[in-house]
């Protein structure tokens, strides 16, 4: 039942209710003033991030573009290094990655249909997770120690590609099965049992309906393991990457120049710190373009590849 | 027959799956495996209470002394000291992007949080040497830039992403019910959000700080760079310092094959895979024991 209400029986109520207007005002107002100062708070810590970013490519840029030229990306280093280019380092730095990637992707994806498709929630699932998890957690450094200890001494593939290429797999192996597990697990349940319900068996409904609808983010995830171990330089100072080499690579036994190498070489331990500083500058530009290129282009595509689904 | 042929067939890659699917524990066994194989044989010259409780780190002169106490002291102080710049930043950030931001600036900032992480350490390291360090040595006055606060800055830079994205998905996850309920009771925003949201998302972000420590414990190109690189316990933030990671990859390259220096190095390496393996069981436990389930987690 409605009733009416007199407007003023309102406005009597409300004087009747703030009967102590003035303190109630002011500890609203602060409240909000408080609210207002730690928003813009909470805003700058965002805004520092984007500018460290901004920053650090700037200098980058500013400085290594000057460096960067056809000469730069296609020729050797000439004249112990203080000249020429940085073509061995790139070609090494590509071998690598990919060797990993391809070492690591098939791998990963087996992992993660096993955790999305096969393994019941328990603890043997529990225990693999942590091994993924405790994996991921391991300091690069760390990697390098066991690729010197395992696959160049143990297993006598000496300072090589093989090596560093195993090593940078064995690291990237659980970034992988992560962004691999989490797409799966995204494909919804009605796509399996409308398989299953044709007649499809298990494989079948794996790899006709779960990994093509899971492929963007399986694309996405390799995308990100490869920038991932394009940069890494710790596990292959001890495995892979050298000082200068004359030549290309010929076989996967051989040792190579890598771009995160070069520049920690160059700027640590050269007898001309100062007069490569522009090859410095110029191959991390170089290094800098080519991850945050592969990480941009795996963001890129799956944000549209999410709208196209929504 | 044929149904039997398709159940072993299916049995078969079951297994097929499930082995491939140790590998990754498997090689965190090699790993740890090789790590002892190398690192065991020096704790017959020296105890592992010396190595770990000695003050001196020579291990080029003669008598060599294998003593990494500075060496843990560095690297602990280096991460303590990111972990006080990061924490507030990282949280702070997870905070704006998951709770303030509108739709389109979350869009925008996250992929950037994200490309943040994806900066290679030996870049972060390179600029902190050419651009931070001259910087910090005039600004300070100091004889060198190449010191712990350096470091600390440049690792701080690096777990952030890592501790924004992991805090930023468990205050998202805060059910939206719990944020009603508070706004209704008048409470602003802010207050819902220090109040109600913060404890309810505390075990996601407490994983999210421990992981960002454990990145920044163990990040070894940034540290080699920019921490100076002196073996001593540091008096002042702006003191060079010499944290575990950065000395195994500075000294490997020298140390004689199967010297007790390189046994040393190895036996450093046990030391920080056993800090970082520590982190991330405590980051696990916390993260499955204080679960974030529905509204039953306040």
């Amino acid at each position: 039942m409605l009733r009416s209400i007199d407007p003023a029986t309102i406005e009597n109520s409300q004087t009747a209710f703030d009967s102590t207007p003035a303190p109630r005002f002011y500890l609203q107002r602060r409240r909000r003033i408080m609210e207002k100062i730690v928003f813009s708070a909470f805003r700058t810590a965002a805004v520092v991030n984007a500018l460290a970013l901004a920053i650090v490519v700037y200098f980058m840029a500013a400085n290594g573009w000057k460096a960067i030229s056809w000469t730069f990306l296609t020729q050797p280093p000439t004249n112990s290094m203080t000249q020429g280019g940085i073509l061995p380092c790139i070609v090494g730095t590509l071998c690598l990655s990919l060797g990993a990637m391809i070492l690591a992707f098939p791998i990963g994806i087996a992992s993660a249909i096993y955790m999305s498709e096969y393994a019941r929630p328990g603890r043997l699932l529990r225990i693999i997770r942590l091994g993924i998890n405790n994996l991921a957690g391991v300091p690069s450094v760390v990697f390098g120690l066991f690729g010197l200890g395992f696959f160049v001494v143990y297993l006598r593939f000496g300072v090589s590609i093989l090596s560093g290429a195993l090593t940078l797999g064995a690291m990237t192996l659980p970034v992988i099965i992560s962004a691999t597990e989490e797409s799966l697990r995204s494909v919804p349940d009605t796509y399996r049992e409308a398989s299953l319900a044709l007649g499809a068996n298990k494989l079948q409904t794996i790899c006709r309906v779960v990994l093509p609808s899971a492929m963007p983010g399986i694309l996405t995830s390799a995308i990100l393991g490869l920038s991932r171990t394009a940069g890494e330089t710790a596990p292959i100072m001890f495995t892979a990457a050298v000082f200068y080499v004359p030549q290309l690579p010929s076989s996967i036994f051989d040792e190579i120049m890598a771009l995160p190498y070069h520049i920690y070489v160059l700027a640590t331990a050269g007898t001309e710190i100062e007069a490569t500083r522009h090859l410095q500058y110029g191959t991390a530009l170089v290094l800098v373009a080519l991850v945050l290129g592969l990480n941009l282009s795996a963001i890129l595509y799956r944000s549209r590849v999410r709208k196209r689904l929504r | 027959m044929n149904n039997n042929f398709r159940k072993i067939q299916d049995r078969i890659l079951k297994h097929f799956f499930f082995f491939t699917a140790l590998t990754s524990t498997a090689v965190l066994f090699v790993i740890a495996f090789f790590l002892f194989k190398e690192g065991i044989p020096i704790f017959e010259k020296v105890s592992i209470q010396d190595f770990i409780l000695g003050k001196y780190w020579y291990p080029t002169s003669e008598p060599p002394d294998f003593g990494i106490l500075a060496l843990i002291v560095a690297s602990l102080s280096v991460t303590l000291l990111s972990a006080a710049i990061a924490i507030p930043l990282g949280v702070m950030t997870a905070i704006y992007l998951a709770e303030i931001a509108s739709y389109r600036l979350r869009e925008i900032v996250k992929p950037v949080v994200e490309l943040l992480a994806a900066l290679p350490s030996v870049v972060i390291g390179f600029f902190g040497m050419v651009v931070v360090a001259p910087f910090l040595q005039n600004a300070f006055n100091l004889a060198t830039g190449l010191n712990l606060f350096n470091a600390a800055l440049m690792l701080a830079f690096m777990s952030i992403p890592t501790i924004c994205s992991i805090s930023e998905d468990a205050i998202y996850s805060v059910p939206h019910s719990l944020r009603e309920a508070s706004l209704a009771l008048g409470a602003t925003h802010l207050e819902t959000i220090i109040r109600v949201i913060l404890p309810a998302s505390i075990s996601g972000i407490s994983t999210a700080v421990i992981l960002g420590m454990s990145r920044a414990i163990g990040e070894t190109m940034v540290v080699l760079m920019v921490a100076g690189g002196a073996a001593m316990i540091p008096l002042s933030i702006f003191d060079p310092v010499r944290p575990l990671p950065a000395s195994i990859a500075a000294e490997m390259a020298e140390a004689p094959f199967r010297g007790d220096h390189y046994f040393a190095l190895f036996a450093t390496g046990i030391v920080l895979f056993l800090f970082t393996l520590l982190f991330n069981l405590i980051a696990d436990h916390v993260a499955h024991k204080y679960k974030q389930v529905g509204e039953a987690s306040l």
